[in-house]
């Protein structure tokens, strides 16, 4: 091994540790800014060393380097400009989005590999290519269905028709069929290139079956597997950067899922097969059902006000309204009166995990107030007022009982608040797609309004009282 | 089997193993920054573009080149961004003053 080769070593390590230490230090709040940074610096090693041996190694043609410059100037400039502009509500797509590309690129690389060495490819290259192509162009056209359900660009309910698992299955052999053939020693370009659309069509179909409320599940789970595509692409390009960086990633990405999927007390293969939906028996709660009582802000305001302990609940309703500040505002009146003010946050309100922690931070919302879900439950009975922003199924009582399609998911406790005030634009039902038993109930009043303005509302309301 | 496929396939392995041990100690309320920081390290496939550019030498490699190299570079950057505005949110939380007033 040359001197320079054993450099670059040891930078892609360096590079490794910068990721793994970085990651660590996601542990706390108060690290998670260094962690980034440094996770930044072993990336800009990793690639200010790629470039090197670029220059070293290879004789790269002029265009190579002017095709290198366009594209990263393109992908490299949209992805911060979106960055940069994208709303808070909206970094779960966007997280799908560098998802698909991250997948589609991972491919490529494989694909490319292949399409240059097709006629004396190793036998060693053959079954990393065919696993890298398999799930990088799987997760690229899953995400894109997966961002697409969460903008509302593709119906969030879950899109299943009669024959579905026949196609798949059809599906699933001819992919298994041209994986083996290419395995088999084809060098056939034109093979690679079916079993590729045939993925690209699994890759939809997969994601279509399963509702938008698993969606942050989902995202999760194809964020490990970009991961995984881009370790498949280390081993294709033999480069151990790649290799470290995507395993770290696919084993994150696997227990973020894991924990997700536990906090809606659901097995990540259920959600996979299509959950929600196919809980036919469920059945919404009769539709006559019991009547909702609706209350006016100033009426609100009043049970907020004189109230001892107010547990706020948001949900993605907030999220939606960009209302944090509003509610942030809203909790520092209320505190100024001695009322105890806290937040439940369900592990999967919103559409992420930590959703609610992030839009609430933004507002300053001061972090010991965030309570999880197990640390508030206990306290819902001593609550006297539980106001819902926005959330629905994370709140909805029949997830208590079998038979439908959220049973078994845990909930906050919110029906055992003394009284409930719910801020929500309508009846509309939530992801699940079924009537929320809460808003029947006797003791719970619905504030129609969106939610940056019923917590206008209320505010005002709360100082017009506290004035006089 | 060769001997630098065995290194890479231990690699491959003990990577796995650290991920899993790293991240099982992250709490709930950081899932989303983490997530996000997650997805950018797989930007790291952003040297596999290189590296096509590197050895491309007909216009459909070009072409592959390029595409990846848009697609990989998104990732990267956008990640990374998102992430770092995601923890600015965080840090701003224990500095009062600092309020952030662009909405």
């Amino acid at each position: 091994m040359s001197t320079f080769d054993s450099v670059v070593a040891l930078l892609y390590l360096l590079a490794a540790i910068g990721f793994v230490v970085g990651l660590h230090l996601m542990n706390s709040p108060a690290t998670a800014v260094r962690g980034n940074r440094i996770s930044t610096v072993a990336m800009a090693i990793a690639v200010a060393v790629t470039l090197a041996v670029m220059a070293n190694d290879y004789h790269v043609h002029p265009a190579g380097w002017a095709v290198l410059a366009a594209g990263t100037a393109i992908g490299g400039g949209g992805g911060l400009r979106v960055a940069r502009r994208v709303k808070l509500t909206d970094i779960p797509q966007l997280v799908s989005v560098f998802n698909a590309v991250g997948g589609g690129a991972a491919a490529l690389v494989a694909v490319n590999d292949f399409v240059r060495l097709s006629p004396h490819i190793p036998t060693r290259a053959d079954v990393t290519t065919v696993l890298d192509v398999v799930i990088g162009v799987v997760t690229f056209t899953g995400s894109i269905v997966a961002a697409g359900k969460l903008q509302g660009l593709v119906s969030g309910a879950p899109v299943v028709w009669k024959g579905s698992r026949a196609t798949n299955g059809v599906l699933g052999a001819a992919a298994l069929g041209l994986a083996a053939y290419i395995l088999s020693g084809s060098q056939n370009v034109a093979v690679l290139g079916a079993l590729c659309a045939v993925l690209a069509v699994i890759g939809v179909l997969l994601v279509l079956p399963i509702g938008g409320a698993d969606m942050p599940v989902v995202i999760s789970l194809l964020n490990a597997f970009t991961g995984t595509a881009v370790a498949m692409a280390g081993f294709v390009i033999e480069n151990s950067g790649l290799i470290i960086a995507g395993a770290l990633v696919g084993a994150s990405g696997t227990i973020l899922t894991k924990l997700m999927a536990d906090a809606m007390n659901r097995s990540v293969l259920a959600i996979i097969a299509g959950g929600f939906g196919t809980g036919e028996a469920a059945g919404p709660v009769g539709p006559g059902g019991a009547s909702v009582q609706p209350i006016q802000a100033d009426d609100a305001a009043i049970q907020l006000a004189y109230a001892s302990k107010v547990v706020i609940v948001p949900g993605y309703g907030l999220a939606a309204a960009q209302a944090q500040h509003e509610v942030r505002a809203l909790a520092d009146l209320l505190e100024e009166r001695g009322v105890e003010v806290s937040y439940a946050i369900h592990p999967v309100a919103g559409r992420m995990p930590g959703h609610m922690n992030v839009l609430l931070a933004e507002a300053n919302v001061p972090y010991p107030q965030l309570k999880e879900m197990s640390d508030i439950n206990p306290e819902f009975p001593l609550t006297d007022v539980a106001l819902v922003i926005g959330a629905n199924d994370v709140v909805n009582p029949a997830a208590r009982r079998p038979g439908t399609p959220i049973s078994g998911m845990p909930i906050l406790d919110v029906d055992q608040a003394r009284s409930v005030i719910v801020i929500k634009r309508s009846m509309s039902a939530g992801y699940s797609g079924i009537d929320n038993e809460l808003y029947t109930d006797p003791k719970t009043h619905m504030l129609f309004a969106d939610a940056k303005a019923g917590l206008a509302d209320l505010a005002s309301a709360v100082k017009a009282l506290v004035g006089t | 089997m060769s001997a630098s496929l065995l290194s890479d396939i231990s690699i491959f392995v003990l990577s796995l193993l650290v991920g899993f041990e790293v991240i099982s100690k992250v709490p709930a309320t950081l899932h989303t920054p983490l997530m996000s920081a997650a997805n950018s390290i797989h930007g790291i496939v952003f040297v596999g573009a290189m590296l096509a550019a590197a050895t491309a030498n007909d216009a459909l490699g070009y072409a592959l080149a390029f595409v990846t190299a848009v697609f990989a570079s998104a990732n990267l950057v956008g990640g990374y961004a998102v992430t770092d505005r995601m923890l600015q949110m965080f840090k701003a939380k224990r500095a009062p003053a600092a309020k952030d007033d662009r909405r």
